[in-house]
């Protein structure tokens, strides 16, 4: 077991954002977390990184407790978000970017990244505000990946994206999942990402009400009604 | 013409010592949105323990320059030291309060190292001893001492030095990286309180060496002085744009510009005699003579009035970026 959650509670004030959910992830699986706006997604993969303090439960990674190890710490360990919206350093350079992403390491080479997206590394001096959001989400991609991660936890790649930049985002999860990195994808385009993924939880109102297959879970009449937009048959 | 080449040398002296402390306001507010009102403070700090150290070893017959070397040698990590406390205990703690309790935290700090200095240092005003030869230049009629050629040469090489580290070293990247988005930052690795500490401690050292030379250029350092120097720097970190580094060191310049040529000229054009009406008016008190309003004793005015003038006319400093971009 990769990553293990059980009991993860969130609080924002007196709101419980995630009541308590269980959540595993084995290496290199990719396992995508579905569900509307306002279901505690993100909520959860903050909670992970530590980006956020769990209320309760327990957050175990590669064995280790990690629910009080503070957020710079587990990029080392080889735990890595690509936040909601990108996050990336408008103002810094695309290979500045890339050497934040390597920071934890000690520093590191962008050419393998440059290699697989070679669209970056075209505009490697350009600062990174200028490039298209599908652009900036490849460097956030990419970025995280300096960090050589075991564990990475995608947050909404497809979000304002054009539909054609929708697909390629999605082809390059698919080949850094290949690669054996373990991903844990959270998505709103449920179709795409139980299209993708082994195994899917369906997150509702801060609780896991649904998990299986993705091949399962893509059949089940109320996540069709539900997330996949169709009527029950 | 000799006034104006005169006072474009005294204010780019200033100028550039200004520059200097103004980089320590404007690194801090860029990575955390406060104005550190301490740094002047730490300016302080820096010029009582180089003059205590330098007045020690003046008698010893050392060369002079070793001796302000060693002055300064033992101010900077004594200001590193002050800096990095006072984040670590008076600002850390306060990290994701509201902006005022920080910012009136660094008041109480400004005040607490003033009277600290005091106590250490008593009122008293500590004197640069008489060993540097201040050879004089002159040149195109305004003329330039070697003291003025050192400081402003210094201030160039830490501008310079500082320019290299925040846009050529991965602290320097982590650092801007920081200033952007500091929780996307820790997403990747990097240690915000570590970064934000650096900052501190990089603009306490910068800040002391800038104590040494304001103080060796007027000859005196005081527990009092951090004060007016400290707000000058800061008038001038926002002219420039506060939290934009380049924006410091041009801010900083024009500051010391505008008031040398202000205190330069505000003597004529103060001077009602030279005016007319105003003379035939005020009659035998100007027979010959001059009835001046405001002497060079104002030009402290000048720091302010261009901090007023560019909070209501540009906000957002000559090089700032837009508030919007802040993410």
């Amino acid at each position: 077991m990769l990553l293990e959650a059980r009991g993860l509670e969130v609080h924002y004030g007196g709101i419980r954002a995630v009541k308590g959910i269980d959540l595993a992830v084995d290496e290199g699986e990719l396992v995508c977390l579905i569900g509307a706006n306002g279901a505690g997604k993100t909520s959860t993969l903050k909670a992970i990184c530590r980006l956020i303090p769990s209320r309760a439960g327990m957050l175990r990674y590669r064995g280790e407790d990690i629910a009080t190890s503070p957020v710079h710490a587990l990029p080392r360990k080889g735990l890595v978000m690509v936040p909601e919206g990108r996050g990336i350093f408008r103002q810094l350079t695309v290979e500045e970017n890339l050497a934040i992403g390597a920071y934890a390491l000690g520093g590191g080479d962008p050419e393998p990244q440059y290699a697989s997206f070679p669209r970056l590394r075209e505009r490697r001096k350009q600062v990174a505000g200028t490039l298209s959001g599908g652009e900036q989400q490849m460097l956030a991609i990419a970025r995280a990946l300096m960090t050589r991660p075991k564990l990475l936890l995608l947050d909404e790649p497809s979000m304002g994206l054009a539909p054609l930049m929708v697909a390629k985002i999605f082809e390059i999860v698919r080949e850094i999942a290949r690669q054996g990195v373990t991903i844990l994808l959270v998505e709103q385009n449920a179709r795409l990402a139980l299209e993708l993924a082994r195994r899917g939880y369906v997150m509702e109102s801060g609780a896991i009400t649904l998990t299986g297959t993705a091949g399962d879970l893509l059949h089940d009449s109320k996540v069709r009604e539900a997330y996949l937009g169709e009527g029950v048959a | 013409m000799d006034t104006f080449l005169q006072q474009l040398v005294n204010g780019l002296t200033a100028g550039s010592v200004y520059a200097v402390v103004a980089l320590g306001y404007t690194m801090v507010y860029g990575i955390i949105q406060l104005i550190n009102f301490a740094h002047g403070e730490v300016v302080m700090i820096g010029a009582m323990v180089a003059f205590t150290v330098i007045n020690a070893l003046a008698p010893g017959g050392l060369p002079p320059l070793v001796v302000v070397l060693v002055g300064t040698a033992c101010a900077i990590p004594v200001c590193m030291l002050v800096g990095y406390s006072m984040e670590r205990l008076a600002y850390r703690p306060l990290r994701g309060a509201p902006r005022l309790a920080p910012l009136i935290t660094a008041i109480g700090v400004s005040i607490l190292l003033q009277h600290l200095a005091m106590l250490v240092w008593s009122r008293n005003v500590l004197a640069f001893p008489q060993i540097i030869q201040n050879t004089t230049y002159t040149l195109a009629g305004a003329s330039i001492t070697s003291v003025q050629i050192a400081i402003i040469a210094v201030c160039i090489a830490l501008m310079g030095g500082l320019a290299l580290l925040v846009y050529r070293t991965q602290l320097g990247t982590a650092m801007r990286a920081t200033a952007q988005n500091p929780h996307v930052a820790g997403l990747m690795g990097v240690d915000v309180n570590r970064v934000i500490a650096a900052t501190f401690v990089i603009g306490a050292a910068l800040g002391a060496v800038a104590g040494v030379l304001y103080g060796t250029y007027y000859g005196v350092a005081q527990y009092t002085m951090g004060s007016i120097l400290g707000l000058k720097a800061f008038s001038a970190a926002v002219l420039g744009g506060i939290g934009n580094i380049p924006g410091a060191m041009l801010g900083g310049v024009l500051l010391g510009l505008v008031e040398a040529l202000g205190a330069g000229y505000i003597g004529d054009l103060s001077d009602l005699c030279a005016y007319g009406w105003i003379a035939d008016l005020m009659g035998e008190q100007c027979d010959g003579g001059h009835f001046i309003l405001f002497g060079s004793n104002y030009q402290d005015v000048f720091a302010f009035l261009v901090l007023i003038v560019v909070l209501v006319f540009r906000p957002s400093g000559l090089l700032g970026e837009r508030v919007g971009d802040r993410a």
